[in-house]
């Protein structure tokens, strides 16, 4: 499928809108297909440090507690490699929560109290000090 | 007194290299657009396919492309991702960039050479390591860092080295 | 909780979509309103207006030199030629620094849609990136991103329904740093050995094959289409008055929050270090901090309020580099790190030119010869002299910037030097030592 247009562009950035708007702005998405979702550093970093352990882990894990709106994405890195692997969970409706070091041991924790709790843990988190342009 | 010199046209096949690992170059060659300023790309390719670039496999590179050998060796001698011994399975790269000078890299290479029993751009005696330093890995948030083939090690410790390297050994078991 | 800054937001623009989106995904990409700057630029403005809103927006290159990117553009444009290449210079050899990889990895497709704006407004049909072979991540994910955008007509020919078409080819380093020095790097495309050329001519004239080449950071690449989109004088409010825009920065060595960061230009270095970095660990002592890497120089406690642009670090011996930023507490010495660079570049000095071939050589001894306490104070003042000569001979800016750390270090750490020096009293004891005054060095 070529883009041959702007205006095809435009559809398909439409179409397309609903897979990442939780994304821009988790508060209020109305409109967003997925419920939960969980972006997970895979950068060089992230890798090195386990993102990919922690990543199948979340599918597992999910998988085992029931949770199935929830998708589980590779994202590149957000530039915390002091606490490298990055995890953030964004919920229809609330404030994204972004936690640190999280090895495949934490995971069990994240989904069962944050995403089926939906209690934050907040000895993991870190603080987002920016915005996107 | 000079003497001729005996020019072998014909690449010598030996053990290490079979003529399959040349005839899969040459085809890599021929399915170039143009090898014009391809000369880098094949020699990467080279490296992939035979692991090293010792002199037969350079002389086959510019006899293909219709240049000096002199030029080859020239652009393999100045860059230092290519080399001419050949490397063991694994390679070993230890990063001493300035990230990881700071935080301790001299000490890990320093053991690593002790547990291996052999210096930098060397292999150890079972063909298993090549011990390599490397100019920055581009992981220095993980400082300091070690790369074993494709694979990234960081905040690596003294203690580590042992069950890092170990678990390569293992698997060759 | 780990408190990260206080409070105050920093705005992302060339890491905007790092860490937010699926770098393999085209979709995403294009969910987040990705390709519509090129769609703009290619369907909506001429050539002349693409180059005249980087012009307005101010944007300086950031691989390090800083020259304007909008001129550089104006004058690739210019060249009469019936082929223009667009080079993107992804070697980012400096030790330390990895911002390009960061983008790489997580923002292909915003690399992509710039080199395409960037070779619409200048004339070229042909872009080529030209990585390191030590990054294969980004390798792979840049690959990908290729391909997915030529199967979505987004590279390739009528880009958008219009005549203009244009192609991305990856050529691969094989780890020579002088390879990041545009002239070493066309020969390298090239497949040469990767040895920088006198300029001029400049690659804008006499590049790629002899053709107008032009040749742009990742980085400078990753703030275009933000630009295109929301204008550039949204751009040009921020950061300070000859530096527009914010920089992306590699805090490493003895920081807490080691990482990637993004602050507007002008931000000083202690709101870097302190506010943002999280301070020294181990509660140890800040001592000093490298920017720019092997070209650029340290930077102590006493020049920590410079703003961050290209010209107050120069006017500080320092240089803004890519912006790799090294670290270092009072446990570090700073001959050692003097001498650690000087070998670096030693190694990588590609042998063309007689001032850095054989200076550096001669540098890196003699500081040996110092940090093994056998020095004496004429080795000092030979080691001064060198420097300049090397700065001053060199024919790249790799011999030309060599010196710097040597230069530097001892402009502001000099009482660390006269400790290595046997034939100066210790009235403190060996390896101490505190000048009564500054001895003479020029700055
Ligand atoms: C020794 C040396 C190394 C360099 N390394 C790099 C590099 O790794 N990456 C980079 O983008 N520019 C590097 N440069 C700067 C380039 O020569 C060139 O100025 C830059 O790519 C231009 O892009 P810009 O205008 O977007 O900054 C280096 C320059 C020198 C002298």
């Amino acid at each position: 499928m070529k883009i041959n247009s702007l205006d095809k562009l435009k559809k398909i950035r439409n179409e397309y809108q609903k897979n990442v708007c939780l994304r821009v702005n988790s508060t209020d998405s109305e409109n967003s297909d997925i419920r939960i979702e969980i972006l997970i550093g895979m950068a060089t970093c992230g890798i090195s440090a386990g993102a990919k352990d922690t990543f199948n882990a979340f599918q597992e894990e999910l998988a085992k507690q029931g949770v199935n709106d929830a998708k589980v994405v590779s994202v590149g890195c957000i530039g915390y490699c002091h606490s490298e692997p990055t995890v953030q969970v964004n919920i229809r409706g609330r404030e994204p929560v972004l936690y640190g070091n999280v090895k495949k041991e934490e995971v069990q924790e994240i989904v069962q109290k944050h995403i089926k709790g939906g209690n934050p843990i907040e000895a993991l988190t870190l603080a987002i000090n920016f915005e996107r342009a | 007194m000079t003497k001729p010199q005996a020019i072998d046209v014909n690449p010598s096949f030996k053990e290490n290299l079979p003529k399959e690992k040349f005839d899969e170059l040459d085809s890599f060659v021929n399915n170039l657009e143009t090898t014009r300023s391809a000369l880098i790309e094949i020699l990467h390719k080279a490296q992939k396919i035979f692991g090293y670039l010792p002199r037969d496999v350079q002389l086959h590179i510019a006899r293909k492309l219709g240049i000096p050998g002199a030029e080859v060796f020239g652009v393999v001698s100045f860059y230092s991702y290519f080399t001419t011994k050949p490397r063991g399975k694994h390679t070993i790269s230890v990063c001493t960039g300035t990230a990881c000078f700071v935080k301790g890299s001299d000490k890990i290479i320093e053991r690593v050479k002790e547990k291996l029993g052999i210096g930098s751009n060397e292999i150890t005696e079972d063909g298993l390591f090549t011990l390599k330093d490397v100019r920055c890995l581009g992981t220095c948030g993980m400082a300091p860092v070690m790369m074993i083939d494709d694979k990234v090690f960081g905040r690596v410790k003294e203690e580590d080295l042992d069950n890092i390297i170990n678990s390569y050994r293992n698997k060759e078991l | 909780m780990v408190e990260i800054s206080n409070n105050k937001k920093l705005l992302r623009i060339a890491l905007r979509n790092c860490g937010l989106l699926n770098p393999e995904d085209i979709f995403e990409y294009i969910a987040l309103g990705g390709y519509e700057s090129l769609g703009k630029a290619i369907t909506q403005m001429t050539q002349d207006q693409v180059i005249d809103e980087i012009k307005k927006s101010g944007l300086r290159g950031r691989g390090g030199g800083g020259f304007p990117t909008g001129l550089k553009w104006e004058l690739t444009k210019k060249q009469k030629s019936q082929e223009k290449f667009i080079i993107c210079n992804a070697d980012e050899g400096d030790p330390g620094a990895f911002m390009d990889r960061s983008i790489l990895e997580g923002d292909p497709h915003s690399v992509l849609e710039a080199m395409a704006i960037g070779g619409y407004a200048i004339g070229a049909r042909k872009g080529l990136i030209y990585i390191r072979a030590e990054y294969p991540l980004a390798i792979a994910r840049l690959s990908t991103a290729l391909q997915q955008a030529g199967e979505n007509g987004l590279l390739g020919e009528n880009i958008f329904g219009t005549d203009f078409s244009f192609d991305i080819y990856l050529k691969y380093g094989a780890g020579a740093f002088v390879c990041g020095e545009e002239t070493a790097l066309i020969n390298s495309c090239e497949g040469k050995r990767g040895e920088p050329n006198y300029k001029p001519p400049y690659p804008v004239e006499e590049g790629y094959w002899g053709y107008p080449t032009c040749v742009n950071n990742v980085e400078t690449f990753a703030n275009i289409a933000p630009i295109i989109t929301k204008g550039a004088q949204w751009f040009a409010s921020l950061g300070t008055e000859k530096c527009k825009g914010t920089k992306v920065f590699a805090l490493v060595g003895k920081i807490k929050n080691v990482g990637v960061i993004e602050v507007p230009m002008g931000t000083t270095l202690r709101e870097i270090i302190y506010d943002i970095g999280g301070g020294i660990p181990g509660g140890r002592k800040f001592k000093a901090v490298q920017t720019g890497g092997p070209s650029g120089g340290v930077i102590g406690e006493a020049n920590l309020d410079t703003p961050m642009d290209y010209d107050s670090l120069i006017s500080i011996g320092s240089m803004m580099g890519s912006g790799g930023m090294i670290i270092m507490d009072e446990t570090d010495n700073m001959v050692k790190i003097a001498k650690f660079y000087l070998e670096f570049t030693m190694d990588e000095s590609c042998g063309r030119c007689t001032p850095c071939r054989i200076g550096t050589k001669r540098l890196y001894e003699i500081l040996n010869k110092i940090t093994s306490r056998k020095g004496t104070m004429a080795d000092l003042d030979a080691l001064k002299q060198l420097a300049y000569m090397v700065k001053d001979g060199s024919l790249c800016g790799l011999g030309q910037t060599a010196p710097n750390p040597v230069i530097s270090t001892m402009k502001y750490f000099w009482d660390e030097y006269l400790a290595f020096i046997k034939d100066v009293d210790h009235p403190r004891g060996e390896g101490r030592y505190t000048a009564k005054n500054k001895i003479g060095i020029r700055s």
